[in-house]
């Protein structure tokens, strides 16, 4: 399977600053690709680059197989690319009439794309007017316009309301069922846990994971509650990895061990009040990861 | 390209601030082509305010023989600033509303884009400049009509020559105000830029190396303000005494549009350049 975005060794320089170093990214086709990261990680950017609007510094980059920014690339590529923006004195509608002429759209295109973001009723109001919520839904509408084969989103549940973020997730994900493929940038871990298949964490510039939604979330751990907690962990470290998280205590383990694990706590005299096994969060992973990052690069 | 200059067309026809551009436009050539002038005509030969000009060469001056001065004479300096404000604000909104970024992101490429921006430009200035004609025409007529004057006309020749000099130096100054707007990423330190330039420094630079630095004549003569005033001095044919501000006889006109046509092409290709290979961020 030919993947549709295919990006390799991406790097993005901005005078000293190292904005994205060595991206490896594969998205493809008919899947909805989380690219996950915290602010200032080099999402954007990446994104940016992908729809040709900046040129990366070195590495290579195909989009629909083609160089990004080319008119074939673009037909087929729907963006909405950091925070929707259109001119503000003219309606909604008028703004999609516009990208239309530009991109050679027809009439009644607007009017269904209007419809899947339930944006028609307002469609004659100013985008002055609108609320963020609003805009953002435009800004997904607009990128629909082409009924493009990759769509590119960036986080486009910004500024919704919880409603606003529900439908634009079943939205989302509808796209997805649809055959169409979807890259989607968030920082908010469960948005992406439920509606990706496939998923990408960046960090300070560096993809740290790349792996499949279930994959990451796969290993199940222990976990450990137990006084003193600084004992249990140094004695639980003999078993896996472990981390904190609240006051409990994560064991990378197989979880059949969990009898042995709790015969060596109560053997070292340490109090057990609480032992189970859990599926991780991609929550967890995620800080686990670009914890792990940040330590390497301190150390 | 068509799809790209319809859309360029939609912006522009509905944005209120190009209109409030093009009605100050054309009230301020108004107001000193006719409204002046027919007060101090109306207030007889007394009125300090003619310096002492004739009332018949006063009406002389508004009548549509001349329509063609009135309607340009203007465009040199005030017009002209009016149309670098348009050139800024219509191309930095892209950045200062980041709708560039969305527009790039459609099927077009940046160059075309570019382009089709430019001929909607030209074409929103040439309907510009078609209405203050048309308003100039009227009110010379009205003022035939009142004053029992003549109503001859200019050549179509002379009328076509006059109104494409006009286009020409307020399509310059737009172009100089969208290379700004590219260059700054911005619309208001180009509108200021651009304004001090047109009403201030040109004004005062042609100033200083007639009395104090004739040697740099060269370099005053080629400055995009002499040459737009030479131009509309030149298509006019009007007399020095009559010419507006801004408008002289500095360099000849064939001279004057080759140098204005210099500048469209070096903006034009300054802008596109720039587009082209700049980050949009």
């Amino acid at each position: 399977m030919d993947a549709l975005v295919e990006v390799s060794g991406l790097t993005k320089r901005y005078g000293g600053t190292l904005a994205v170093d060595g991206v490896d990214l594969t998205v493809l086709p008919g899947e909805v690709y989380g690219f996950l990261g915290p602010n200032g990680a080099g999402k954007t950017t990446t994104l940016r680059i992908l729809t040709g609007l900046i040129a990366p510094t070195s590495g290579s980059v195909r989009v629909l197989g083609g160089r990004p920014g080319d008119a074939r690339v673009l037909k087929g590529t729907g963006s909405m690319i950091e925070s929707p923006a259109f001119y503000p004195y003219l309606s909604g509608l008028d703004n999609l009439r516009l990208l239309a002429e530009y991109a050679g759209v027809s009439r009644q295109r607007i009017d269904e794309v209007l419809e899947l973001v339930d944006l028609a009723d307002r469609a004659r109001d100013r985008f002055s007017t609108y609320s963020l919520g609003m805009k953002q839904r435009l800004g997904v509408a607009a990128a629909l316009l082409k009924d493009p084969e990759l769509v590119i989103l960036d986080e486009p549940t910004n500024g919704l309301d919880p409603a606003g973020m529900r439908d634009m997730r079943r939205l989302i994900r509808e796209l997805g069922t649809e055959g169409r493929t979807v890259l989607l940038s968030s920082h908010l871990l469960g948005e992406v846990q439920q509606i990706c298949d496939r998923v990408g964490i960046i960090n300070a510039g560096r993809m740290v994971a790349e792996h499949n939604v279930e994959e990451l979330r796969g290993e199940q751990e222990l976990v450990v509650r137990a006084t003193p907690r600084d004992d249990a962990q140094r004695l639980l470290t003999r078993f896996g990895n472990v981390h904190q998280y609240d006051d409990t205590l994560r064991v990378q383990v197989d979880p059949d061990r969990a009898a042995e694990v709790n015969r060596a706590l109560v053997e070292a005299g340490i109090e057990v009040s609480e032992l189970h096994t859990t599926e991780r969060a991609l929550e967890d992973i995620f800080f686990e990861l670009t914890t792990a990052k940040e330590k390497t690069d301190v150390g | 390209m068509l799809g790209s200059y319809r859309a360029e067309i939609l912006k522009l026809r509905k944005r209120s601030a190009v209109w409030v551009l093009f009605g100050a436009g054309l009230v301020l050539s108004l107001i000193f082509g006719y409204l002046l002038p027919y007060l101090g005509y109306a207030t007889g030969d007394d009125n300090p305010q003619t310096d002492g000009v004739p009332r018949a060469e006063i009406l002389r001056g508004m009548l549509p023989a001349r329509v063609v001065d009135n309607a340009i004479g203007g465009y040199p300096i005030f017009a002209g600033a009016l149309a670098l404000v348009l050139g800024a604000i219509v191309i930095g909104g892209e950045y200062t509303w980041g709708t560039l970024k969305t527009i790039l992101t459609q099927r077009p490429r940046r160059g075309t884009i570019l382009g089709a921006q430019f001929l909607a430009l030209g074409t929103m200035i040439a309907l510009w400049v078609l209405g203050i004609f048309a308003a100039c025409a009227l009110c010379s007529v009205g003022i035939a009509a009142a004053e029992d004057g003549s109503t001859s006309w200019p050549g179509v020749g002379d009328l076509l020559q006059g109104l494409a000099g006009g286009w020409l130096v307020l399509m310059m100054w737009c172009l100089a105000g969208a290379v700004l707007a590219i260059a700054f990423r911005n619309v208001a330190l180009p509108i200021g830029l651009g304004v001090v330039w047109i009403l201030g420094i040109e004004t005062l630079l042609a100033g200083v190396v007639s009395s104090l630095l004739p040697s740099l004549k060269w370099l005053a003569n080629v400055l995009p303000g002499t040459n737009a005033g030479s131009l509309v001095f030149s298509v006019t044919g009007m007399a020095a005494s009559d010419a507006p501000p801004g408008v002289r006889d500095a360099v000849g006109g064939g001279r004057a549009l080759l140098t204005l046509l210099a500048y469209c092409a070096v903006f034009a290709v300054l802008a596109a350049w720039t587009t082209r290979r700049r980050d949009v961020t």
